[in-house]
């Protein structure tokens, strides 16, 4: 295809979407204001099923056959990554090296990796009743157990995260949403409803089956960004291939 | 809502986000891909919405630049140690991968 018939084309796609987005904007409600159709809404679908926090609510309730959408995405690309950056017939794993680690660096992760480990959580343990969940904890609890590797080395790291075991916690809790679903299916005859008893408003179990949801995408999130890292880990550091430079590190 | 606050904080998100489409070098992408990540949680914490906000921060400032630096330093040891005679092949060759 000529340079020019692929302008005119984009310009034909760019009119029409340009045309159809700006009559749809006219119609939306304005920005920043208090009161917003789908907000009020969800608000109130949300209140009526006790759950504290509203957009919990809609993902792990009103929505959550969505969430169980982007869980499988997560899943899929950690199958993916572990899939693709196994050890190749070419390469070689390295053991890395104990290193030294300024006493002061050491201490920064000494404190700060159990205070993260806390707030992360925290942040999926209160998905229901305040801002966050357990996408944004499960990130948080990764990210955090990787100061281990700031603050000491890369055999530390190894040493705090079973990969064995996280591999299987990420498969269960993918599955464990799907089944759930599935037992709102038989018991109440649609997927992913929510059964169960929905609890006292703001207190920790309430929301039904929210919290539940909100556990397994945490642990899902958690083990599937740390076996996703580790992943990038390695190659970045333990592995070389034949073609590389054994001492560029 | 708080006006000012948010016009800067769209602001830097603006001037972030094309800073890092004009720069060509991956290592400060990443970097200024994780300023451009912690503007916008700061814009969606003042937009009232602290969920997301937290979901940017988490995985657009912490997790998205280290997993392309990671890769950076993979693809880079690969491409000095293929290229070693002439060094001028190493930035040419990106994305064609060994």
């Amino acid at each position: 295809m000529s340079a020019r018939a692929r302008l005119l084309m984009f310009a034909a796609a760019a009119i029409v979407i340009g045309v159809f987005y700006g009559v749809a904007s006219a119609e939306t409600p304005s920005f920043g204001r208090a009161s917003h159709p789908y907000g009020d809404r969800a608000v109130a679908a949300s209140l009526a099923h006790r759950t504290a926090n509203v957009v919990s609510s809609v993902n792990f309730d009103i929505r959550a056959f969505d969430t169980l959408g982007e869980e499988s995405i997560l899943f899929g690309t950690v199958l993916g990554a572990t899939l693709l950056l196994r050890l190749a017939r070419d390469e070689r794993r390295r053991p890395a090296a104990s290193e030294r680690v300024l006493p002061t660096t050491r201490l920064f992760g000494v404190i700060w990796l159990p205070v993260a480990l806390v707030v992360g959580v925290y942040i999926v343990a209160h998905g229901q009743l305040s801002p966050g969940g357990g996408f944004q904890g499960g990130v948080v609890l990764a990210t955090a157990l990787h100061l281990g590797y700031i603050a000491a080395d890369y055999r530390v790291l190894e040493k705090v995260r079973p990969l064995a075991v996280l591999d299987v916690a990420d498969s269960l809790a993918a599955g464990a949403f799907t089944a759930m679903g599935l037992a709102g299916l038989a018991a109440a005859g649609a997927f992913l409803k929510n059964v169960l008893p929905l609890g006292t408003f703001n207190e920790i179990t309430s929301g039904g089956t929210v919290p539940l949801l909100n556990a397994a995408v945490g642990v899902e999130v958690a083990s599937g960004v740390i076996v996703l890292l580790a992943h990038f880990l390695d190659q970045a550091v333990e592995i070389t291939g034949n073609d590389e430079p054994e001492e560029a590190r | 809502m708080n006006t000012p606050l948010v016009a800067v904080a769209i602001g830097f998100v603006t001037v972030c986000a094309t800073i890092a489409v004009l720069t060509r070098e991956p290592v400060r992408q990443a970097v200024v891909l994780a300023a451009m990540g912690l503007g916008l949680s700061v814009l969606f914490a003042v937009l009232q919405a602290p969920d997301v906000a937290l979901s940017q921060l988490a995985v657009g400032t912490a997790l998205t630049p280290l997993l392309i630096l990671l890769t950076v330093r993979k693809v880079s040891r690969r491409s000095t140690a293929g290229s070693r005679p002439g060094a001028g092949g190493a930035d040419r060759d990106d994305g064609t991968g060994r």
